[in-house]
């Protein structure tokens, strides 16, 4: 597909239909209702203008028009009357909850930057996966860790790759984090005061050294050494601030993220199972095992009970 | 599961008794019920379905399975708000008689499941209310099974369950498949037999305990050599 637009290959006889300059349409707003534009728009079939780049669209959207444009609010068990009727059309509620919660922290230190998360996918009180892929990796040296709803960062990461992978195409250099960070941050914009909800940190490398940034659907973009998102995440904070230092070696570093993401899980009840710790150093990200969370739990309570044992020993050696 | 809000504010159930004004409206969704199952094997995968359509206290029919055929390696079990799975599995044959049209072969069942989450997600502000669990070969043979979200999120597992009945029957297929919290076990690769016996049997279990799922359940068994169905009676009431 990205090779396709780089081209510029036109596929079909009806391509001129899909180069039209929109992004965010709805059906009965377009003054030439032709069956065939609303099939494909129906079809979710979103077409690059190969021509220019300006009206580029990453992805059609279906936006229904009810009386106003106002786009829906989700389906809240908290929504009162009195917010429904101070809102200017009633929203359609979904019947679905989406799926949200999570820990997971990114910090730079002398040997590169580490990345972790944990792998609970929950979904209003309910696991929707116990192994779910947090961390996904863009190119050798981008990683994007994903928070908030668990489709929109899904698809808007692979959009984003997609988006980069054509910069490299085009320009024949990858494009910076600092730049990719931006991309995503202004792709995520039109759709701010939706319940897009995006909360992603791009951990990598390029030539201006080891970068951390901070991409929010609501229009944040911050850099730092040390983020951390999620229902969880403050309790990570707890952890990594009082240790994490530029000076780490790796093995601290990671058992460091490891640390931090087992406390998260343990105090919130919405991150959990195994963790997932990826390191990016100037060759590129390398990725270690899963592991269980569950085992260190158990491990953790037999050091103390060792501890403990051994504590009894001495007090009563001294009587 | 997806009840809202069963109590009003003064304690009081509110399909039941009076617990204050409430302003209806036209709500485009309704949830018609329904269980899907996958489980991939090493060299099969196993979608299943019952065929109980309902609404609300109603059943609208008993023959309504919930497993559609998309290519002779995949199979996609649609449950939630029937108008929005049919729907939807026309949108994918027609999505798939393209591509064949402009690749000349069919689509992988990884192709197709990455292209159903776009589609799904071209709707993320009018959702198509259907969760959908995808079933069938990889280009090397192996059993799939890809398990979405009403909104395009998706993984590969091994086994998913998906619709009315998934709370109660995820934890089972953990137990039996996975061979989770379990201490002392060996874990033996699931022959087709095995496979199928236990999806009967789970189904049968979550007839028992939920009020959506029942009459008739099909199973549809994806190999090298086909698709092969088998329709096997549930509870009726």
């Amino acid at each position: 597909m990205a090779l396709q637009d780089v081209s510029g290959f036109q596929d079909t006889p009806m391509s001129h239909r899909w180069n039209t300059p929109v992004s965010l349409s709805g059906p009965m707003g377009d003054t030439t209702p032709l069956l065939d534009m609303a099939d494909e728009r129906i079809l979710g079939w979103g077409r690059f203008k190969s021509s220019e780049r300006d009206g580029e669209v990453p992805l059609r959207f279906f936006i229904p028009t009810p009386q106003s444009s106002v786009p829906f609010r989700c389906d809240n068990r908290h929504t009162s009357l009195s917010s429904l009727s101070t809102s200017s059309s009633p929203p359609t509620r979904r019947p679905f909850p989406l799926c949200h919660g999570t820990t997971t922290l990114a910090f730079v230190f002398q040997g590169g930057v580490i990345a972790a998360a944990d792998t609970r996918a929950s979904c209003s009180g309910h696991v929707a996966c116990p192994s779910a892929q947090k961390i996904l990796p863009i190119h050798s040296h981008l990683l994007v860790t994903t928070s908030g709803s668990g489709a929109d960062c899904m698809l808007w990461e692979r959009i984003l790759a997609r988006e980069i992978r054509l910069y490299q195409l085009r320009h024949g250099r990858r494009l910076s984090i600092t730049g990719s960070a931006k991309l995503l941050s202004h792709m995520l914009h039109p759709f701010k005061g939706t319940d897009v909800c995006v909360a992603a940190t791009l951990c990598g490398w390029d030539r201006c050294g080891p970068k951390l940034f901070y991409v929010c659907s609501d229009g944040t973009r911050l850099q730092g050494e040390l983020f951390s998102v999620g229902s969880g995440s403050p309790y990570a904070y707890g952890v990594l601030d009082g240790e994490v230092r530029w000076s780490l070696n790796e093995q601290e570093a990671i058992s460091l993220a490891r640390e931090a993401v087992y406390r998260a899980t343990h105090r919130d009840a919405y991150s959990g199972n195994c963790v997932d710790l990826f390191h990016i150093t100037a060759q590129g990200y390398c990725r270690r095992d899963r592991e269980d969370l569950r085992e260190e739990y158990h491990r953790e309570r037999e050091r103390e009970r060792v501890l403990k044992r051994g504590k009894e020993k001495s007090e009563e050696d001294k009587k | 599961m997806f009840a809202t809000q069963v109590y009003g504010d003064n304690g009081k159930m509110k399909e039941y008794h009076y617990t204050g004004p409430v302003e209806h409206r036209f709500s485009p969704y309704s949830f018609n019920g329904g269980t899907v199952l996958a489980v991939a094997g090493e060299d099969f995968a196993i979608v299943a379905s019952d065929t109980r359509l309902s609404e609300g206290y109603s059943i609208h029919s008993r023959d309504s399975p919930k497993c559609y055929k998309l290519t002779d390696t995949t199979v996609i079990g649609c449950s939630g708000f029937h108008g929005d799975c049919l729907t939807l599995t026309k949108i994918i044959d027609a999505r798939l008689k393209m591509y064949k049209h402009s690749n000349n072969k069919c689509m992988t069942s990884g192709a197709i499941a990455a292209m159903l989450s776009t589609i799904l997600y071209g709707r993320r502000f009018f959702p198509y209310y259907v969760y959908n669990i995808i079933g069938g070969l990889d280009e090397e043979g192996k059993g799939a099974v890809y398990s979405f979200d009403p909104v395009g999120s998706y993984q590969r597992d091994t086994y998913k369950a998906g619709g009315s009945a998934s709370a109660m029957l995820q934890p089972l297929l953990d137990n039996q498949i996975g061979f989770k919290n379990m201490e002392g076990v060996q874990h033996l690769p699931l022959s087709q037999e095995k496979a199928v016996q236990l999806v009967k049997d789970v189904f049968i279990s979550a007839a028992e305990r939920d009020v959506y799922t029942g009459d008739a359940l099909r199973i549809c068994i994806i190999t090298k050599e086909g698709i092969k169905e088998e329709t096997v009676p549930l509870r009726k009431d």
